[in-house]
């Protein structure tokens, strides 16, 4: 067969523009059938916008998109549904309003008529059960209900659910970012089997191990092109990160042993669903890592102990301020309306005070220094916050719990879908923080995130299950307290 | 590895937001039934068949136009024009559809095309709403006194006739009032485009991305509001029989109102056409019937009503934060 057509969709010079950022620079890109293509770059490199360009929702500038073969002069969103190219994007597009079922129909022109409540309901749930079983997910849940990980769980479930249009293509973009390493592995062991059958997959992600592991071909994007496309067997991890441009070898300075000094007592709590007497203890200049999978009761945790600081709770003590890194960003963690520095000097306005008023200055000094301490990344404090990549978000908002009076930092999983040369800078200042004796507790779903970390309390349906010091920390060990039986 | 029901937990979560809805759907029931006991406490003779006709004279008018306000809150808009819409409607059905039927209602359908065209001209160019139809309501107030300029006019005899419609048992609003919700409730809670048109208010973005057209899902709904206002406006003119420039002013507030009152939330396409029907029929129980059981004299019926208005919509919001 022709190499032409064996392609499901093949991109030549692909350019585009917004303003004066040139998002793509003319982009050679193709997807073969039964291939399962990862994608790699650091945030802003051009993979997203690559990612709506073959799903319809953007128009390139320049270049050609072929599907089959065939040149598609007027390729739309209906299009691509049309010819079996679906997306799941990495904003969570489901409407929170509606149930499960109700939400596939959005999906499924064809789902109309008589019945299509139950058909809509079947489809999803079969979907679901094959590729997540033990899901716990019920078709008439309405999905603003729903936890993240269960609704990225539904939204990728949707993606593969067939009715009348075509499927061979499904682009995956961080697909796992918000699952625990437990779902994540079955939804990458679905991929293989789907592509085993012949259909094929665009896989990004910024867990490196996943797409080594996972794609047949990787290719890495760097400043809107590609530079490198190789088999998958021909890269490894530090080969990834060289072509990303990543920051090199400083991966595992974490790994050295720091040394902690034991400081004051900074928290002292004990989970509400706790029965023995295990507590979590934090004390000044210690980092501590929250373990488990995802949502069995470290986020909980976390705010319960940010509102002890306020008002005092049964089994929790405080002694500092605290100020919390939200892991939802744009629900949670953003304003949206407001500039960068704003969204900063939040945390700090007693301090930005000047009377009773706010003053500018003393907000654009605060504003400025962060800038250039974590390094975000924009030509003007003042601009909106959503003029920044999700990386850099993430950096302002680290910079809104660093730049206050806070002594304990908490942090609900804050580098989800954060690329690795954020992360590894991000990573350095926690721990050059916590040297000046701050305290860091930390829920990370990334196990590597726990190499950082002073001690490790791993959490299983609401309760503490295990007490780790950093030396007896392995990944086995916490797989093994989350999954084992409880005491 | 053992394998572990990952739902357990959070399992719970979802049961207490699941009933937080439930009771949160279950509210406008409750406060209905609150004014209904007072109403059987102040005058136990009030609830009957007569009682109820009476009572409930101006439900039907006022729950047609709350279901209206609630297709563009379905979609994050707001309607501030359904007010002098209804009044517009109104002088038009006492005058032209009685007059020259033909003219009468070329004019109503015209009105639900501007409605449709109003749909598209906030979609297309991107405006509030609320200014688009804060402008309007000043059209439609204007073009209703051009055709009004003193009360008077008469309505149609059919729907005279229909309106004072006396079915066996049970009161013909309550008759009417049930027709309508469950009509609204089948047509946009159960359908599959109704989904679309609620999805278009929960998450617009992902709904283009399915590839649906949100030009169509705005006007659709801006089209249905002009559509139960027309009814709105048709059934109050059945009821006073004549009609006046200013007689729907208080609906545009009473209908949000209601919206609201009936478990709607202002933006994410979260809304319930039962709850909305059910949201109207207390407030037009709470707005004379039982202040004047309790003797507050007409002067302060006004202030007493607003006074209802925001407990009523404080509880709402106390409950559904406790709960969250």
């Amino acid at each position: 067969m022709l190499q032409a057509i064996a392609d499901i969709v093949r991109l030549d010079g692909a350019e585009k523009h917004f303003g004066a950022v040139r998002a793509l620079n003319g982009v050679d890109f193709h997807v073969g059938a039964g291939e399962c293509v990862g994608l790699v770059g650091h945030n802003g490199a051009g993979k997203s916008t690559l990612m709506h360009m073959v799903a319809g929702t953007l128009r390139p500038d320049g270049g050609q998109i072929a599907v089959r073969g065939n040149q598609e002069a007027s390729y739309s969103v209906a299009r691509a549904l049309e010819l079996g190219i679906r997306c799941v994007f990495q904003e969570l597009s489901l409407c929170p309003n509606l149930s499960v079922a109700e939400n596939t129909r959005i999906n499924h022109p064809s789902l109309s008529g008589l019945g299509w409540r139950r058909k809509a309901a079947d489809l999803i749930q079969a979907k679901l059960d094959e590729i997540f079983p033990d899901h716990g997910i019920a078709a008439d849940d309405i999905a603003g209900d729903l936890s993240i990980g269960r609704r990225q769980m539904v939204e990728v479930a949707r993606a593969f659910t067939l009715t009348r249009e075509p499927l061979h293509l499904v682009i995956l973009d961080e697909p796992t970012s918000s699952l625990d390493a437990h779902t994540a592995g079955q939804l990458l062991s679905f991929v293989r089997r789907f592509v085993a059958a012949g259909g094929s997959c665009i896989l990004i992600s910024h867990v490196l191990g996943e797409v080594l592991q996972n794609a047949d071909r990787i290719v890495v994007m760097r400043d809107g092109k590609v530079v490198a496309a190789d088999a998958a067997s021909a890269f490894d991890r530090d080969k990834l990160v060289a072509a990303m441009g990543g920051a090199g070898e400083h991966q595992k300075a974490a790994a050295e042993t720091r040394k902690v000094a034991v400081g004051a007592l900074r928290v002292r709590a004990r989970p509400a669903r706790q029965q023995d007497g295990k507590e979590l203890v934090a004390r000044a200049g210690e980092i501590i890592g929250l373990a488990g999978l995802a949502g069995h009761g470290q986020t909980d945790l976390l705010l319960a102990i940010f509102s002890a600081a306020s008002r005092d709770r049964a089994g929790i003590e405080v002694t500092a301020p605290v100020a919390l890194v939200a892991g939802d960003r744009q629900a949670d963690g953003i304003f949206a309306q407001w500039s960068i520095a704003q969204n900063i000097g939040i945390r700090s306005l007693q301090r930005l005070r000047d009377g009773l008023l706010i003053s500018p200055q003393r907000e654009a000094e605060l504003a400025e220094f962060w800038k250039k301490k974590i390094g975000i990344r924009t030509p003007d404090m003042n601009n909106n916050i959503y003029s920044l990549s999700g990386g850099n978000q993430q950096k302002a908002l680290f910079a809104r719990a660093l730049g206050s009076d806070a002594e304990i930092v908490l942090m609900d999983d804050p580098m989800r879908g954060v690329d690795i040369g954020t992360k590894l800078e991000v990573y350095d200042l926690v721990r050059e923080e916590a040297g000046k004796g701050r305290t860091f507790l930390w829920y990370t779903t990334e196990t590597e995130e726990l190499d950082n970390c002073d001690h490790v309390y791993v959490f299983k349906n609401g309760r503490i299950v295990a007490n780790l010091g950093r030396d007896e920390l392995t990944e086995e060990k916490i797989i093994q307290s989350s999954f084992g039986d409880t005491a | 590895m053992t394998a572990i029901a990952p739902g357990t937990v959070p399992k719970s979560s979802r049961g207490s937001a699941a009933r937080a809805r439930m009771l949160r759907s279950l509210l406008p029931a409750l406060s209905l039934a609150l004014v209904l006991m007072a109403i059987a406490w102040l005058n136990p003779r009030a609830i009957s068949y007569f009682g109820f006709n009476l009572m409930l004279n101006l439900a039907i008018p006022i729950a047609l136009a709350t279901i209206a306000q609630m297709f563009v809150i379905a979609g994050n808009e707001l309607d501030l024009s359904i007010g002098t819409f209804v009044g517009f409607v109104g002088c038009v059905t006492a005058t032209w559809l009685r007059d020259a039927p033909l003219i009468g209602v070329a004019v109503l359908l015209g009105s639900i095309g501007v409605y449709a065209l109003l749909g598209a001209l906030i979609h297309l160019r991107n405006l509030p709403s609320i200014v688009v139809t804060l402008g309007m309501s000043f059209v439609w107030q204007g073009l209703a006194i051009l055709i009004l300029p003193k009360p008077g006019g008469k309505a149609p005899d059919w729907l005279l006739a229909i309106m004072s419609f006396k079915p066996p048992y049970i009161p013909f609003p309550i008759l009417a009032a049930l027709l309508i919700a469950a009509i609204v409730h089948f047509g946009l809670m159960r359908t599959s485009y109704g989904v679309i048109l609620r999805g278009s208010g929960g998450n617009a973005a992902a709904l283009r991305r399915a590839g649906w057209s949100l030009l169509k899902t705005k006007i659709v709904l801006f089209a249905l509001t002009g559509l139960f206002g027309v009814l709105s406006g048709m059934a109050l003119i059945g009821i006073t029989t004549s009609a006046d420039a200013n007689i729907g002013n208080g609906y545009t507030l009473l209908s949000i109102a209601g919206v609201i009152l009936g478990g709607g939330e202002f933006v994410g396409g979260r809304v319930s056409p039962i709850g909305a029907v059910i949201g109207a029929l207390t407030l037009a129980l709470a707005a004379s019937p039982l202040l004047t059981f309790m003797h507050i004299p007409p002067d302060w019926q006004v202030a007493a009503n607003g006074a209802i208005l925001i407990i009523v919509l404080a509880a709402r919001v106390l409950i559904s934060r406790r709960e969250r």
